[in-house]
């Protein structure tokens, strides 16, 4: 899990930049999308590596969830997690729900587009359409909406995802506190950016 | 101070139990949460009833026998207390006190408030120990020398009473904490490095056979633990199984 | 039952144990196998014990009433261990813990016994250090040391205010490894009901398993007693709940002799009792007599003022202040034996002194160390030795690092803050010297019977010198009885297992189902804790830290008649084949109410006082204790005889070789 994690927090890290160039130039957007989208080793190894950890920290995710709701078969009656334990760190599985829904219509949106055009209509490649696909995908409010609502739920998920890897990978010292503080810039800093990107570019389209 | 305590009953491990409601009347602020209960039972035998059952010996806060739920936090609502030691002024007239006892597959109820927590005790066999004989003919115990800092770490995991109010108290009834407790004692010592690595993948080995959850690193262990052992220890462990586990 | 013969072995004191492990019988390895032994209880002496003969190749069978052999009461003990192993360099030896302990019991230990103590007690703490027990270091990684009462040199060993804890932990991690290996067979949650005598020899238990209530027979070709002290003959005391005396109470019903039943031990810092509902009472560890002086007000008024809430004991001039030890004994002061600290305290709270609401409590103040302490780190740290805020802050620091366990429970449970306002503190039963009586090999006066810890009489004699109970219980378990008990298992090599389907068997059985129907269907009145707590109160208040001929012999027919009313009235709910609390709890408080009468036999007769036997007809001009060593230099070992006012007295007579018996003085 750790591991999975925090691959996919580095991914997080490298996507946003990528989206971030979309706000400063609408030609570095497509050169590096371009990039990613055409170059073999990120298509045929990196791609297959993403996606292999995604699928793998969610069903990780989910069976480490089964395993634990099973080792209390009898719940309380009264029970105060509240007391003694983050929100946060209590409701993975939920955040990682809604972080998981919100990727499949983050595929529906882009992936499958995107694979269908490469690979199966085999349209020929034009280096200069990402911008406006991106552009034309945060039209909708609801779509937005939905975005907007996802990446709050991945900051919480990252809030405790993030620090607790290092927890899990045996990293508890005096640079802990600093690991702390770093998750919590890092949790609401990135989630924040892709919510800026999109209502960017949704308020720049009205 | 009168109070109303909704009390889990159950008859032995395989009945199915419920909660039962009993008043309790004048109990002093001085007295601890257990002998408010000796007095219910005294009350409850008077009346004809099955006293309550549950679990508790030294009744200074070492032994690690008492184990109650109490108004969902483990051990009540006071920090570095187990049961014994928690004492009614924490309480305020009125008040309605939900007791449970401590829940969790690998440990089972006994009867009403007591649980078995043998589990434990297996995890222990499995390695929770350095293999010296008892003879006495080892070297001078001065001979040894450890570095102060380490002395106490270790001292500080071994304080772990074996209550269970980690397990009870975790979302997934994890044992991490008890067991990096004594991996973590060993894992400091000298002594206890000889054999490290078969003791923590022997030790984990039985904790993950005795049904316990994973640790998902929530931290609520550590704020329940009457002994304040911390989460660094959990840490430790990990470190110590990556190790072990690429050692083979 | 024959004369008492203890086995002393021959020669020079300090080769006694030396050629005695040298001359007995041992029992070769292949043989070990076939040979089965049980024991009850795992304190340090039941837990090191089971190891050590696991570790052998006996085939160990274990039994504790907890639901884990890591409760235990020693696991309670929080001040430290002796050891002569003279690290610090002021002048300790073997003799001299010897010594100290003969002297610290008053002349009435065994010579021989004690010797051994003090011989094998260094290798313990090699023992425990090897085992991974985290006593306290110091800076240079060696191992650290305090000082306790009635002895002049730093001898003991430590783990903060948890060495009892450590040491347990030690022991079971030992239980552990045996377990693991399958040479231990435990037995949690289960009670021992009855001891099956085949020919005159111990052969097995009846045992009651606490969860389904079942009876279950065991045989063995030994069985060893480990089961603690009886305390909790006086209800209220520092031992565990379900601490009890009831295996050693079965054991003497079949022949074993009890010896000086009236040798307990109160404690002088425990916390006052707070009210009716008092459960039990907690220590606060000898150590924080090291730093804390203990006083009450000089005048009376003043005394009175303070119970009343009027005055606050800060507010308090030095000059009017009593510290009363230090008083009356300047070469010891705080530090003098539990046994003297605890009848001073008693001596001033009844002349009206005492200091809580009840006016049973006396002070133990801080605040003198806490400003020694906070100057001395001001010195070092290069600050101002003359800011009292500064120092005050210091001093707290210094003191919460070496006793901030036992300031911390204090505080929860008394609700008041030790750092600023002294604590109250009252003495309590805190541990029996008497029990089980057993020769040099820990064998009882039944052959293969053994007694080892707290629960046989043997090291202690009158009164127990702090950091001595762990010592003698480790000593007991890791290095004599895995010798000693090879002496009697030698015979035993072609017995063969022993059957548990033999008549024997089958009476003690029935014996025991009867007594727990009897309680069952007995469909009385009163609780069996009513019995218990009037028990208490009779036992603390005419056997208790001051005894007289009048007093005792009122307790003796007091406690007849509860134990008949008892078996009259006695009220146990619920059924036999469950888990039933009260049932076990009946069963003990059954053989309290046998003992608590012997008790005050014993006091009785012995018409003297020594050590924590106080006798108000014995006593010097200004009211110390006075020893009558030409009448009382004897054990007292008392055999059954149904009645315990009709036991039958057995004098072991006490032969001093090596040291002049003298009169006690901590002046």
């Amino acid at each position: 899990m750790a591991l999975s994690g925090l691959f996919l927090v580095v991914f997080l890290g490298q996507h946003f930049t990528i989206n971030l160039a979309s706000v400063v130039s609408k030609d570095s957007f497509n050169e590096l999308s371009h990039f990613m989208g055409n170059n073999p080793l990120v298509q045929f190894i990196l791609q297959p590596i993403l996606i292999f950890g995604v699928v793998f920290h969610f069903i990780m995710g989910f069976i480490l969830e089964l395993q634990n709701r099973a080792a209390r078969a009898n719940k309380y009656g009264s029970y105060k997690g509240s007391a003694n334990a983050s929100w946060m760190s209590r409701n993975m599985i939920l955040s990682g729900a809604v972080i998981l829904s919100f990727l499949g219509l983050h595929f529906y949106d882009f992936w499958v587009p995107e694979m269908n055009y490469k690979y199966f209509e085999v349209l020929p490649e034009d280096p200069t359409r990402y911008y406006e696909e991106l552009v034309h995908k945060f039209v909708s409010p609801v779509r937005v909406g939905l975005y907007v609502v996802s990446f709050f739920f991945l900051a919480l998920h990252l809030l405790h995802g993030f620090g607790s890897s290092f927890q899990s990978m045996g990293i508890n010292n005096k640079y802990t506190p600093a690991i702390k503080t770093f998750t919590k810039i890092y949790a609401i800093a990135i989630p924040a950016g892709f919510v800026f990107i999109a209502l960017f570019h949704h308020f720049n389209a009205l | 101070m009168n109070l109303t305590l909704k009390v889990w009953r159950q008859a032995n491990t395989t009945t199915r139990g419920s909660f039962e409601t009993y008043p309790i009347a004048d109990v002093s602020p001085d007295m601890s949460f257990l002998e408010m209960m000796d007095v219910l039972n005294e009350e409850l035998i008077q009346k004809g009833i099955d006293p309550i059952a549950f679990d508790h010996d030294c009744r200074e806060g070492i032994c690690g026998m008492c184990s109650m739920f109490i108004n969902g936090e483990a051990h009540g609502p006071d920090r570095l207390v187990t049961t014994c030691q928690l004492h009614m002024r924490k309480f305020k007239d009125g008040d309605t006190i939900t007791i449970e006892p401590f829940r969790a597959k690998a440990f089972p109820v006994v009867k009403d408030l007591a649980v078995d927590r043998s589990a434990f005790d297996r995890v222990q066999h499995a390695g929770g120990f350095i293999s010296v004989n008892t003879s006495g003919n080892t070297q001078d115990a001065n001979a040894i020398t450890i570095e102060k800092h380490d002395a106490d770490r270790a001292f500080d995991a071994a304080t772990c009473i074996g209550c269970g109010a980690c397990v009870a108290t975790c979302k997934n009834a994890s044992a991490m904490l008890f067991v990096s407790a004594k991996v973590s004692q060993y894992a400091l010592l000298p002594q206890g490095k000889v054999e490290a690595t078969d003791r923590v993948l022997n030790m984990v080995k039985q904790m993950d056979e005795e049904g316990f959850g994973n640790c998902t690193n929530t931290g609520a262990c550590e704020v329940e633990c009457p002994k304040g052992i911390s989460l660094e220890n959990i840490a430790r462990m990990n470190r110590e199984y990556l190790t072990a586990s690429i050692k083979g | 039952m024959g004369t008492l013969n203890s086995n002393i072995p021959k020669g020079p004191l300090s080769d006694k144990w030396t050629q005695h492990k040298s001359n007995i019988n041992l029992v070769s390895p292949a043989n070990k196998r076939l040979i089965d032994v049980i024991v009850v209880g795992t304190g340090l002496a039941g837990a090191s014990a089971s190891a050590t003969l696991a570790e052998l190749g006996y085939n160990v069978k274990t039994f504790c009433f907890q639901d884990s052999p890591r409760r235990a009461h020693s696991i309670a003990a929080q001040g430290g261990i002796n050891a002569a192993k003279n690290y610090q360099g002021d002048g300790d030896s073997t003799y001299r813990l010897f010594y100290d302990t003969i002297k610290g019991g008053d002349y009435r230990s065994r010579e021989a016994n004690v010797h051994r103590l003090a011989e094998v007690s260094a290798n313990i703490i090699d023992q425990c250090v090897a085992q991974g027990v985290p006593f306290a270091r110091d800076y240079g990684g060696l191992l650290d040391n305090r000082s306790f009462g009635g002895v002049l040199v730093s001898r003991t060993f430590y783990a903060k205010g948890q060495t009892g804890q450590q040491l347990l932990l030690g022991a079971y991690s030992a239980m552990n490894r045996q377990i693991g290996r399958g040479k231990i067979k435990m037995y949690n949650r289960h009670e021992m009901m009855d001891l099956v005598l085949v020919d005159g020899k111990a052969r097995g238990i009846i045992a009651r398993n606490l969860v389904t209530g079942k009876l279950e027979r065991h045989g063995a070709h030994a069985v060893v007693i480990a089961s603690g002290g009886y305390g909790n003959v006086f209800f209220l005391s520092t031992n565990a709940m379900g601490s009890n005396v009831s295996a050693s109470w079965k054991i003497h019903k079949k022949g074993a002799h009890f010896a000086n039943p009236c040798f307990t031990q109160i404690h002088p810092t425990c916390i006052p009792v707070s009210g009716d509902h008092q459960s039990k009472l907690t220590l606060m560890s000898e150590s924080l007599r090291n730093d804390g002086r203990i006083w009450v007000p000089k005048k009376i008024e003043d005394a009175k003022a303070i119970r009343e809430g009027r005055l606050k004991p800060t507010e308090l001039a030095e000059e009017d202040r009593d510290y009363y030890l230090e008083r009356r004994y300047p070469a010891f002061g705080n530090l003098v034996p539990r046994d003297v600290a605890s009848r001073a305290a008693k001596e001033r709270c009844d002349a009206g002194f005492g200091v809580n609401k009840t006016g049973e409590a006396v002070y133990l103040d801080f605040a003198a160390a806490i400003v020694r302490y906070g100057k001395e780190e001001a010195h070092v740290k290069g600050l101002d030795e003359n800011d009292a805020q500064l120092v005050k802050k210091l001093g707290q620091e210094i003191v919460r690092s070496k006793y901030g366990n036992l300031f911390q429970m204090y505080e929860k449970i008394v609700d008041q803050n030790p750092y600023e306002t002294p604590m109250m503190i009252y003495p309590a039963v805190h541990y029996t010297m008497g029990g089980v009586w057993v020769d040099y090999n820990l064998m009882t006066s039944i052959p293969g019977c053994y007694a080892i810890g707290e629960a046989n009489f043997s090291d202690h004699g009158a009164n127990r010198l702090g950091a001595s109970a762990l010592m003698q219980g480790l000593a007991d378990g890791y290095f004599v009885l895995p010798y000693t008990i090879g002496d009697y298992l030698a015979d035993d090599i072609r017995t063969g297992t022993i059957a548990t389907d033999t008549p024997e068997f089958d009476t003690a059985e029935k014996e025991v189902q009867d007594r727990l129907e009897a309680f069952i269907n007995n469909d009385g009145k009163n609780s069996v804790d009513y019995y218990h707590k009037k028990l208490g109160k009779i036992m603390w208040n005419k056997c208790g830290m001051s005894r007289n001929e009048k007093d005792l012999k009122e307790a003796m027919t007091e406690i007849k008649e509860l134990r008949e009313d008892f078996y009259k009235n006695v009220k146990v709910p619920g059924g036999l084949d469950e888990f039933n609390e009260q049932l076990a709890k009946a069963g003990r408080v059954a053989d309290f109410l046998e003992l608590g009468e012997l008790f005050a036999k014993d006091a009785l007769e012995r018409n003297e006082s020594c050590g924590g036997h106080f006798r108000e007809e014995s006593q010097t001009p200004e009211g110390e204790a006075l020893r009558d060593d030409e009448n009382f230099t004897f054990v007292s070992a008392w055999e059954y005889n149904v009645e315990p006012a009709k036991a039958k007295l057995h004098k072991e007579a006490l032969n001093y070789e090596e040291i002049e018996v003298k009169t006690r003085s901590y002046k």
